[in-house]
Parts: structure tokens; C-alpha cells; sequence
């Protein structure tokens, strides 16, 4: 069987139809509430148990806990906050009342308000990020947020749009999914870039011990330069149809905003992929990192803090082209001086995939480079 | 953010006390409280991991796979 939902019970807030007509016929009665595309993500992270075992956005108890403990008030392990934020001077309810959280101008959520509190975001970002340096993007996120904390449950009745639709699967789909496929163990790969023949080889190296790798990109907002979400998941399946064991690998996405939080963000992605059945998860150089704010293990050693994640990492080293191997190595297994190692940077792809010029095959698969180049603009502007 | 201490005292024998102590000198453990609190969640942890029950009804499941058929996820 696949791994236990996190907290023991996989959580389902989403309404009936019935109820959802219920409240679409009386929702003049209810106070309203307009959230950000990231609230909105929340929403049905949280709706569709991804989120499990939150049932809503965080009151200041379990903010408290989770800055001051990584841990929920009853003690299960949590490092990211979740949290609504409202500016007090613009919302016209109150604590108690039931609310209704409209996205793009439609309602989405029922939302019992728990709690309105006030936040310490120096204390938030310090506590999340290890830094209060504004350059940092998620710090810079915290410090925007405005100066009250909506707490309590929702109910999602809406759907968010989704132009992925067929790529997306609940974490109730993949349990099913991998429970029929006879999948115990299970490994995570989390990625929100195309995949050079290094991903690869990290990702079959892990798969190697276990019965099904799990490839779950991240999709939602990115910058300016990064790969559109469309190529990515494109560059995959050619990937994934031409080189990988069908039986044995499945690809579905993960609609969430990175934090760039390191090591506490590799606990929450170890916990959303736990959610999804997961029993491992691969946990790469600077997991979720940016800049040098964390060391490139970092987010392999927390793990150690938590005995009771109820999710193994699988660390690993970079891979690289090794001329000296002859082989994709990483340096656990390469000793060679580092002018021998070869791996394709950022700047030199890009170059490439401007001029055309077909990188090596032990950089890049053809058919993933092929894909890149079939797009007009294969990044975001 | 109230950060109040939610911690309670339990009893161990004293001798067991002294090993633990011993024992986590030079580790990342800076207490016995610490070193009893991640013992005590890593068994209690591992004792949840032998009772994984079904988390959703037949019925839940049957449509479930009818969209993962419709996919092309299962045969
Ligand atoms: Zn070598």
C-alpha cells in the first residue's frame, strides 16, 4: 500500500453539488472576499488533500507553532505557512462569520472566519527564510503581505481554471493510480525546469530502488526567463515516451508558488508529495534554494530533525558528464579533477536554443531539445 | 504569536537518565528532553506507519478510476 496521507487522514473540503447550489442561490447573505492567484492555489491544495491534514487557512496557534517549531499544534511536522492575508481597513467582516473567497471575480471557497490577527513579518520571514534580506524573493513576498491574517477552514465549490487539466491529479487520483499499478514505494521527483540528461540519470539512479518514480513538475507563477510551464511538460512526455519504463513512471503536476525557503521548502514538498502516496523523495543541490542564502546541503540535512515525516530523502550530489568516466557521473562516484566534468549551463542552453546548434547527447536529449525549439518563445517574457 | 511553552514532565528511571546523557554528548542533542522528544516520535511514528487503512470509500475509488481509464492511466 502507498504511503499514509500526512497527519493520518486525507483531507476532502471540497462541497457537494448540492451544497455548492445551496450557497450560489443565498450567496448575496455571505461577506466577500477577493484572493490572489497563490490564495486561490492554496485553496485547492488544500480542498484536494495535497495540503492534508489542513483544513484551512492558518490561525495565529498553528502560525505560531509552525514559525516557533516547525510542527502544527499537535506536534505533526509543518514549516511552510499557510496563511490568508487581508488589509483590516478594506474588509467589511468580522471573526465568526462565514465568507465567501471569490478568484477572478468568482466565488471559489466557503471560508469560516476563525480568527482576524495581526503578524510579526520580520519574524515570519526570519523564521521561514533564516534571513530578513528583502532581496531574498521570498522574504520580499512576506513583507508585502497585508497587515492582518484571515485563520479557519474552507470549502472549495468552485474549480480553479486550469489549462492543465489532463496533466493534473489529485492526490486521491494518484493514490488510486499507484495502488493499481501495485507500487509500494514510491520516489518524488519535484522540477520546474526542462530536464537535461543529468535530471535523468538523478531520477533513475533513485528509481532504481523503488517501484514507481512519480514525476510532478511544478506549474504556476515563475520569472521572467524561466521555461513556459507548456514546454516543460512537452519536453517531459517526449522524454518519458522515448527513454523511461512506462510501467514504472507517471507524470502529473503540481499547481504551487516556490518559496525559495531551502530546507524548510524540501520538508513542505516532501509532505505535499507524501499526500500524493510518495514514500521518498529525491533532494537535489540547493533543493528549492536561491541565491547563497542556504549551504547546497542544507536541505538534505533537515530531514534529519524530523523522525517522524513519514518521508525518506534520496540525496544526491549533482550529475555531470565525466570525460575522463566516459559515463554521467555525480562526485560521489567520480574522483576526476573538475576540468573533466561537463555539464551544460543555463547560458550556453539558451545560446543554443537560439542558434539551433544540437547540443551534446550527454547533455541534452535530441528529442527534448527538438521540443524546446518547436516553440516560437519557449520563455516567459 | 504566542509562543507559549506547551511542554509537560514525564518520569524516567535515573540511571537511564545518566546513559541518555552520556550518550548525546558530542551529537546535535542538547538535551535529554530533546533526545527522549525524537525517540519518542521516530517509535511512535513507525507504530502508524503498520496501520495504513484505506483513506476513501469503493464508491470514491470506482469514479476515481473511471477518470484515470478516461486518461489513459489505466487500462
Ligand atoms: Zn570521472
Amino acid at each position: 500500500m502507498v504511503n499514509r496521507p500526512h497527519g493520518g487522514r486525507l483531507i476532502n473540503r471540497t462541497l457537494s453539488q448540492k451544497t455548492t447550489q445551496r450557497v450560489m442561490d443565498e450567496i448575496k447573505e455571505y461577506g466577500r472576499m477577493d484572493i490572489k492567484e497563490v490564495n486561490a492555489v492554496d485553496v485547492g491544495s488544500i480542498a484536494d488533500g495535497t495540503y492534508s491534514p489542513l483544513t484551512g487557512f492558518m490561525t495565529s496557534d498553528e502560525l505560531g507553532s509552525v514559525l516557533s517549531k516547525m510542527r502544527l499544534p499537535d506536534d505533526v511536522p509543518w514549516t511552510i505557512p499557510v496563511v490568508l492575508d487581508v488589509n483590516r481597513e478594506l474588509m467589511d467582516f468580522d471573526e465568526g462569520e462565514t465568507i465567501i473567497l471569490y478568484y477572478n471575480g468568482e466565488p471559489l471557497a466557503r471560508m469560516h472566519v476563525d480568527e482576524l490577527f495581526s503578524f510579526d513579518r520580520k519574524e515570519y520571514a526570519r523564521s521561514v527564510f533564516g534571513t530578513n534580506d528583502e532581496a531574498h524573493p521570498g522574504v520580499k513576498r512576506v513583507m508585502e503581505l497585508e497587515n492582518t491574517l484571515v485563520g479557519g477552514e474552507v470549502e472549495m465549490m468552485g474549480e480553479l481554471p486550469n489549462p492543465y487539466k489532463d496533466y493534473t491529479l489529485t492526490p486521491m487520483e494518484t493514490r488510486v493510480l499507484f495502488k493499481e499499478r501495485g507500487w509500494k514505494t514510491i520516489v518524488a521527483f519535484q522540477t520546474r525546469n526542462v530536464s537535461h540528461v543529468g535530471h535523468e540519470f538523478l531520477q533513475k539512479t533513485a528509481a532504481t530502488f523503488v517501484d514507481g518514480l512519480f514525476i510532478n513538475p511544478v506549474i504556476g507563477k515563475k520569472k521572467a526567463g524561466d521555461f513556459k510551464d507548456e514546454v516543460i511538460l512537452k519536453t517531459y512526455d517526449e522524454l518519458i515516451r522515448n527513454y523511461y519504463p512506462k510501467a514504472m513512471t507517471h507524470m502529473s503536476i503540481l499547481r504551487y508558488e516556490m518559496k525559495y525557503a531551502g530546507p524548510k521548502e524540501a520538508i513542505h514538498h516532501a509532505i505535499m508529495r507524501k499526500n500524493f502516496g510518495c514514500t521518498h523523495i529525491i533532494i537535489g543541490r540547493d533543493h528549492a534554494g536561491v541565491g547563497n542564502y542556504y549551504g547546497p546541503f542544507d536541505a538534505q540535512e533537515i530531514f534529519k530533525e524530523f523522525p517522524d515525516l513519514g518521508m525518506e530523502p534520496m540525496a544526491f550530489q549533482a550529475f555531470y558528464y565525466c570525460h575522463r568516466c566516459g559515463n554521467i557521473v555525480n562526485s560521489k562516484i567520480c574522483d576526476h579533477d573538475r576540468q573533466f566534468h561537463d555539464s551544460l549551463s543555463g547560458t550556453k542552453m539558451r545560446e543554443m536554443i537560439r542558434t539551433g546548434e544540437v547540443p551534446e547527447p550527454y547533455h541534452m536529449r535530441k528529442e527534448v531539445f527538438e521540443v524546446i525549439r518547436s516553440f516560437d518563445k519557449p520563455f516567459l517574457e | 504569536m504566542a509562543e507559549e511553552r506547551k511542554h509537560t514532565t514525564v518520569s524516567i528511571p535515573l540511571p537511564l537518565y545518566r546513559k541518555i546523557k552520556e550518550r548525546i554528548e558530542g551529537t546535535g542533542f542538547t538535551s535529554v528532553s530533546d533526545y527522549v522528544t525524537y525517540v519518542l516520535r521516530e517509535v511512535l511514528a513507525s507504530l502508524e506507519e503498520d496501520q495504513k487503512e484505506e483513506v476513501f470509500s469503493e464508491e470514491e475509488e470506482e469514479k476515481v478510476k473511471e477518470r484515470l481509464r478516461a486518461l489513459g492511466y489505466l487500462d
